[in-house]
């Protein structure tokens, strides 16, 4: 009989963030991005979370020898730590050199591209797999896709792929009366196990922990971990996936969070039926239990569970449709430096800065963005756009300027 | 002509934020060259660069930054209990009028000639103190600035008190006429039509264009497109919801056109919702707010230039558009179209009409250019010259009136 796990699992990204890039930088300068905010961004998150997480995920590592986790580190990640910040870069490492610690794979780019262009999409996990292997000299063998957006296709692919696991949101109206503390296997699939955030017990950490209105503000170790312990008792797994910045950037160190956080880890496991679980172990040790099919997409954010942040309005969609309109002239050029900044700007970070829906329910605390408002992320968006035609068809004679 | 002439207004070049601030200043100008002592009063205190044929009197110890962060509808925030505070419209109005009725009673003026309603309280005041005749020059009324709503009521009473108090009435355009008869039952007898002109040679100042500001756009242009364009705030007044939408739908006929929308204002956003709505955002170019080089370039670049106000009492950009070589296209609600022939008219919500004409213009390069080239003969035969001596003869009149 398999011990009851744990499955953490935790999102590494920083995107690059477009400048203020006006109609007067069109076709004369053609640096969309704010290498010095981002630059700055990711030194501050270096600080307040990479840094103090990792060197706790070190310590319980070396602590527990039934510590495990799961990480996916973004291409974009990847690219600046290692310039602004090579020692977080090998603080990974060392993480994963431990084997206890599984890299998830996903789009090198963070981007949205499965929805909008398959050939894109490949080559862009393609990209994020030989990156992954060659920083850390892993295989990956379970994919995540940006926002954990899933749905049947998705599985499809993933199983046509040749991965073994899959992650998707464990959302109530597609689970009804099922659990998502078991493995499933997607409808349709063949050889791909699909594992489920348990959103309540993830939320609990993520989004609520320091939120003092809470009705059971403060979270401490003790009460969690009776939480957990009661939602696996007569199941396998409680998948906890959450963005890894939860640790010291969503919620700050004064909130407690690390120490709660390591006292957790000691609780569980002082339970001798209890352990944790990379993905792939999950997979491993759990057969599937049942299949789940989910024909729309299903991401992990906001309420409704959809990509509405990213693709909700006009404008968004409007971006994403010039944007992915280039990809042919775009790949023919060959032109590695412009083909990257066409895919930097894929990421889907810049699509979530033209969200309204915020504005429009008058919660604009929510908006989380460099810029004052999603129409100027939309118009600084559009002229890079622009300027990216500009250079197709200037630098090499391909595409319309249209408009 | 050697009256002394006090001008009560609320700003002048370089800190101004429209047409009015250049109205005045053209003015006072053409007035001066004929021979007028001309005491010019502000709200702020700055210098004037290039201003040396008047006295320029700063009322309050605001800087004309401060004077705009205090927002012209924002009147309603008057601090009645702490009279020397700074914070609201109504605040720096008030010390206006203090500043004025001191300078009246130290100089009495032979005319006091005021602009719009923010100092038509203070040019009442002067009447009441020392008896000189008061001149109501009208570049807008509420009802413009406020486009299809009914605007501040409190403006409009201070723009009722300021017409009645009036000896004579200086209207911008018969537009404006029109309005003042209608909405303020003023008699038509009391009431003049000065339109304003442009200084064409305020813009041959060694102005070179530079394609490399637009450097997308005049690429665009090789490639066959027609870059039409306005140029001014992003308000109610201005109708550029109806200008959008008839942009949308000329592109559907035509596909090489596209829009500059150079300026800011409260509308903005939902200008650039509008535009993504429709599916249109990479046809339009929306700039921000423009000044000196950028400006300049904005109408160089353009072939087509539209004003879509719903309500404009005159409406100087066109004119300025002119001199750049632009086809105009002016809704019969802008009071620059009665002294211009050579252009194309619509209704403010005629999107169809706007549309139509965008694309004859665009696809006919006979009649691009006999537009371009006619409206330009037109223009420069407004002077401010003239503009002064309408004034002059205006002046007589009032202090005639008064007279009698």
């Amino acid at each position: 009989m398999n011990k009851h796990g744990v499955v953490l699992y935790l999102h590494v990204h920083q995107p690059f963030r477009l400048r203020s890039y006006s109609v007067f930088d069109t076709a004369i300068n053609h640096n969309y991005f704010d290498d010095e905010k981002n630059e700055q961004v990711f030194k501050k998150v270096a600080d307040k979370s990479y840094r103090p997480m990792n060197n706790l995920l070190k310590r319980m590592l070396e602590k527990h020898p039934e510590f495990k986790l799961s990480l996916s580190i973004t291409g974009t990640f990847l690219e600046q730590a290692a310039a602004w910040a090579p020692d977080v870069l090998d603080s990974f490492k060392k993480l994963v050199a431990t084997g206890r610690v599984e890299i998830v794979a996903e789009t090198y780019y963070h981007s949205l591209a499965f929805f909008y262009s398959r050939d894109e999409f490949e080559r862009q996990v393609k990209m994020h797999q030989d990156k992954i292997r060659e920083i850390f000299n892993v295989d990956t063998k379970v994919f995540r896709n940006t926002e954990l957006s899933y749905n049947n296709e998705l599985a499809k692919w993933a199983d046509d792929y040749g991965f073994k696991g899959i992650l998707a949101e464990g959302w109530d109206p597609v689970l009804e009366w099922r659990s998502p503390n078991c493995v499933y296997k997607p409808a349709g699939t063949k050889n791909i196990s699909l594992l489920l955030k348990n959103y309540r017990l993830s939320d609990d950490v993520a989004f609520r922990f320091s939120d003092k209105n809470w009705v059971d503000w403060p979270l401490t170790a003790h009460k969690y971990n009776e939480w957990v312990n009661s939602s696996v008792s007569d199941q396998s797994i409680v998948n906890l996936f959450m963005d890894y910045e939860t640790f010291g950037e969503h919620q700050w160190i004064d909130t407690g969070i690390f120490d709660f956080y390591e006292e957790f880890i000691g609780r569980w496991l002082d339970n001798p039926d209890n352990t944790f679980y990379t993905i792939s172990d999950a997979i491993e040790a759990f057969e599937p239990v049942a299949e789940i099919s989910m024909p729309s997409t299903v991401t992990w954010a906001d309420m409704e569970r959809d990509l509405s942040a990213w693709t909700g309005n006009s404008m968004q969609q409007e971006a994403l449709r010039y944007i992915y309109a280039m990809e042919d002239d775009i790949m023919r050029t060959g032109d590695m430096a412009l083909i990257n900044e066409w895919r930097d700007m894929q990421t889907s970070d810049n699509f979530y800065y033209m969200c309204t829906k915020w504005f429009t329910d008058g919660d604009v605390h929510a908006y989380f963005s460099p810029y004052s408002s999603p129409y100027d992320a939309f118009l600084y968006y559009l002229n890079a756009v622009r300027d990216l035609r500009w250079r197709l068809h200037h630098d090499h004679h391909t595409g319309g300027l249209n408009g | 002509m050697d009256m002394n002439i006090l001008m009560l207004g609320w700003e002048l070049p370089p800190h101004n934020s429209g047409g009015l601030g250049v109205a005045c200043y053209h003015m006072s100008k053409a007035l001066a060259l004929q021979g007028a002592n001309i005491d010019f009063v502000v709200p702020y205190q700055a210098e004037h660069v290039g201003i040396n044929f008047m006295t320029v009197h700063g009322a309050t110890s605001i800087s004309p930054d401060d004077r705009y962060k205090t927002g012209a509808y924002d009147i309603y925030k008057e601090n009645k209990k702490d009279t020397n505070s700074l914070n609201s419209m109504r605040d720096v109005q008030r010390k206006y009028i203090q500043y004025v009725e001191k300078l009246v009673l130290s100089k009495r003026p032979d005319v006091v000639h005021c602009h719009d309603w923010l100092t038509m309280e203070a040019g009442v005041r002067a009447k009441e103190l020392v008896g000189c005749p008061l001149v109501v020059h009208v570049h807008a009324t509420e009802f413009d600035r406020s486009g299809s709503q009914s605007g501040n009521q409190l403006v409009h009473d201070i723009e009722y008190n300021g017409l009645m108090m009036a000896d004579r009435i200086i209207a911008v355009s018969g537009i404006t006429k029109s309005i003042i008869m209608d909405k303020y039952s003023i008699p038509e007898s009391k009431i003049e039509v000065v339109h304003n002109a442009i200084d064409v040679n305020d813009l041959n100042d060694g102005y070179i264009y530079d394609t490399r500001t637009y450097k997308y756009l005049e690429a665009l242009k090789k490639e066959g497109y027609t870059v039409v364009s306005t140029i001014t705030r992003f308000t109610i007044q201005k109708g550029l919801f109806h200008f959008i939408k008839a942009a949308s739908k000329a592109i559907e006929k035509y596909g090489k056109l596209v829009f500059l929308l150079a300026g800011d204002g409260e509308q903005r956003d939902e200008l650039v919702k509008l535009a993504s709505d429709l599916g249109i955002s990479d046809k339009i170019f929306f700039t921000g707010f423009v000044r000196g080089k950028q400006w300049r370039d904005a109408y160089s670049v353009s072939d087509i230039f539209v004003m879509s106000s719903v309500s404009e009492p005159f409406g100087l950009t066109a004119l300025e558009a002119a001199h750049h070589n632009n086809a105009l296209i002016i809704t019969r609600q802008s009071g620059v179209g009665e002294v211009l022939n050579n252009i194309f008219r619509y209704d403010f919500w005629q999107e169809d009409v706007l549309a139509d004409q965008i694309i004859g213009i665009a696809t006919s390069s006979a009649l691009r250019k006999s537009l371009q080239k006619n409206v330009k003969d037109e223009y420069c035969r407004l002077s401010w010259l003239d503009v002064a001596k309408s004034c002059s003869r205006v002046y007589n009149l009032a202090a005639k009136g008064l007279t009698l």
